[in-house]
């Protein structure tokens, strides 16, 4: 039974995709939010059923489920929800706009499911290359979705996506073969299998190990859009449709990140807490300071927004690098707060274009009274990602920072809360510019009840779990206990 | 296999990546460059191929098998397609490090290589792992040619010399990734290069060429 379980949040979207081939727009828009809703079910069902028992797998093996996983599930369920829910508004525009066809609209819906399966697969890969492998197909099925438009920019995005990711997905796989070799002559180790690894980790050879960990980290971290290998993010999310814009951001970002939190815990067994640390509060800091230089001179909203993605698993990775229990539980909150706030800011971006048909911040001004209802999502999905409270952000960031402080990482912390103040100033000096003045003569579109109700729940989503994270402290706290206090 | 023949093909199996590794960089024309990328498929599936005959393991036999169909058929193929159907720009015409100064820094990346191979190499002295560093250069290597050329097919060029390099460390390591992360990893990679086979194609269909300092439009 609950094997069956393990298989279901895979299975689903690879079932959706083989239906997506032959449905019409209206079902294919039913199942995609079906598909997304499915697999938040059997998240949280794993989530309520199997945090006790360590050891729960399927396939052989293959998969298996930890707190971790399933929380990480959690996130990919809610803000796949999120997408599914304005992806049929998205592409009926598009269609009438002549961007796409029915036959460009199908293959949209067929290559987000695949994502969904392999980011699925990532999070419940018992084994670091089967990881790898998922995280790598994750480029692939993406980039024709950076480049729908096939327009010079679409390409040209979807080129340096795609070289850019598999270059620094290299780095990993190198990274992986490192640290298979540093196992297969330790006593106890062998392969790649992370539990294995991890329980292993005290006996590993410390120099073998340090390189497959710093390739692994820069690796995964390429994907979670960490500097130096940052600067696919910006083109490819500005050039992806929104939907799947808020998938990358809030699904692919955080499956990457988890994947870095997982070698840490092996690194933190076999050399000592420092070595992790230095390199994630290194990344993590010149992220931010990329992040913080380029928002000062932006001009394209979505590129602003892509910036702050950036800014947030940076922040993440500051957090990780502090490695504390309550950082770590921090870190968790802050990418499932970070993901549903920056899926509703791209989605709300996607209708931002729509309705004026530019993505330039001064091509857009008095968005407030034209389009009231948009811009007040846009306008609070901003304040959350700038750490307003009651949403989320707002707890996981202060604690981050607390943590920081509290674990003697002075100096770099304020460096930290420094930067995310200059990004706050830019992200709502910009964005007020385009919700404040005289309207513009914008087209005023009808905004689909779906849509507005996708953007609004996400934002009370994100406001409850800021005030009280409820039924989830118990997966948090157990996932926080698997990557503080490995078994 | 006796041990001295072993080691002695190892070597010259290893000699092999590498200087095919530095043709690459030689030479400015993209056929040869692909020709090169397949010298060094076979190359790769060579030194599998010994590694599989002293340890007498078949799947190491299967996985050397396997490299030569990818490495050395289906992916130059692959390549040589997108060469024919990009018309008269063949030549790498000006990549932004000239030939000797790539030379040099080749040299210079394989000091680095061996410097930084110098634990793996401890932790199990033997012939095989003494040539990491070599399979480590070509990973360098690699790199430098994807950082260093202009042309959308010499970066792919790059890019799977890094990859090639990457497979040898994994032979030279005798690393067991399991045969599902094996094929899963193969696959991966046919996938990005069709993938960028086919943004190759549209690239010089929206550019009118392929050379990489077109793509400056999305910048702040």
């Amino acid at each position: 039974m609950s094997d069956l379980l393990l298989l279901i949040p895979t299975a689903a979207p690879l079932a959706a995709a083989a239906a997506h081939t032959v449905l019409g727009p209206r079902r294919a828009g039913w199942l995609a939010v079906a598909c997304s809703a499915t697999l938040l079910t059997a998240a949280v069902a794993l989530a309520a059923t199997g945090i006790d028992s360590p050891t729960r797998s399927a396939l052989g093996g293959v998969l298996r489920v930890d707190p971790l996983a399933a929380f990480l599930l959690v996130i990919i369920g809610v803000v796949a929800l999120i997408a599914a829910a304005a992806t049929p508004a998205h592409l009926r525009a598009e269609i009438a706009d002549g961007h796409a066809t029915t036959v460009t609209a199908r293959r949209h819906h067929v290559l987000v499911d695949l994502f969904l399966a392999a980011t699925t697969l990532a999070v419940l890969a018992a084994d670091l290359g089967v990881l790898w492998v998922a995280i790598e197909a994750t480029t692939i099925v993406t980039a024709f979705l950076v480049g729908h438009r096939r327009t010079r920019h679409g390409t040209e995005a979807a080129w340096k996506y795609v070289v850019i990711c598999s270059t620094g997905i290299a780095l990993a796989l190198l990274g992986a073969i490192v640290l298979a070799f540093a196992a297969a002559h330790a006593p106890g180790a062998h392969g790649l299998d992370i539990a294995a690894l991890t329980a292993a980790a005290h006996t590993l050879d410390p120099d073998v190990t340090r390189i497959g960990v710093a390739l692994l980290v820069l690796g995964f971290g390429t994907k979670a859009g960490l500097a130096p290998l940052h600067a696919w993010l910006p083109d490819a999310y500005s050039q992806a449709p929104a939907p799947v814009t808020a998938l990358m951001s809030g699904v692919l970002g955080a499956v990457a990140f988890a994947a870095i939190l997982r070698v840490k815990v092996i690194s933190d067994a076999a050399l000592g807490t420092g070595f992790a640390r230095a390199l994630l509060a290194g990344m993590a800091i010149v992220s931010l300071l990329v992040a913080a230089s380029l928002l000062l001179g932006v001009t394209d909203y979505t590129r602003m927004f892509a910036y702050s993605s950036i800014e947030h698993l940076a922040i993440a990775a500051f957090g990780a690098a502090v490695g504390s229990p309550a950082a770590v539980a921090a870190v968790l909150l802050h990418l499932l707060g970070h993901g549903i706030a920056k899926s509703v800011l791209f989605v709300g971006a996607g209708r931002l274009r729509l309705a004026t048909g530019t993505s330039r911040i001064d091509g857009v001004r008095g968005l407030a009274a034209s389009h009231p209802v948009l811009s007040g999502a846009v306008g609070a999905s901003v304040l959350a990602l700038v750490g307003f409270p009651p949403f989320s952000l707002f707890a996981s960031e202060l604690g981050i920072l607390r943590a920081g402080f509290t674990a003697g990482m002075g100096v770099a912390t304020t460096i930290v809360l420094t930067l995310m103040l200059v990004i706050a100033a830019a992200l709502t000096v910009h964005t007020s510019r385009m919700l404040l003045g005289e309207p513009t003569g914008s087209r005023v579109t009808r905004q689909p009840a779906a849509v507005t109700a996708a953007m609004i729940g996400g934002l009370v989503a994100c406001a409850a779990i800021g005030l009280s994270i409820g039924p989830l402290g118990d997966l948090l706290q157990a996932a926080v206990t698997t990557l503080t206090e490995p078994r | 296999m006796a041990d001295t023949a072993f080691t002695q093909l190892l070597n010259l199996a290893c000699g092999a990546l590498l200087l095919c590794a530095v043709l690459v960089l030689w030479r400015r024309e993209l056929a040869v460059a692909i020709r090169v990328f397949a010298g060094q498929g076979a190359a790769l599936a060579a030194l599998g191929g010994v590694l599989a005959a002293h340890e007498g393991s078949v799947e190491l036999w299967v996985v050397a098998a396997g490299v030569l169909v990818l490495r050395a058929g289906l992916l130059p193929i692959l390549l040589r397609r997108a060469l024919a159907a990009s018309g008269d720009q063949r030549r790498e015409s000006r990549p932004l490090v000239n030939v000797s100064a790539s030379l040099l820094a080749a040299a210079a990346l394989t000091l680095l290589a061996y410097a930084a191979a110098r634990p793996l190499t401890r932790l199990a002295p033997s012939p095989a792992t003494q040539a990491i560093p070599v399979a480590l250069a070509v990973v360098l290597i690699g790199f430098f040619v994807l950082v260093t050329r202009r042309r959308a097919l010499s970066q792919v060029v790059g890019f799977l010399l890094m990859d090639n390099g990457i497979t040898a460390v994994g032979f030279l390591t005798a690393t067991d990734i399991g045969l599902i992360v094996e094929v899963g990893v193969s696959l991966d990679v046919l996938l990005a290069v069709l993938v960028l086979q086919v943004l190759t194609t549209r690239m010089r269909e929206s550019f009118g060429d392929t050379d990489i300092d077109d793509l400056r439009e999305l910048r702040e």
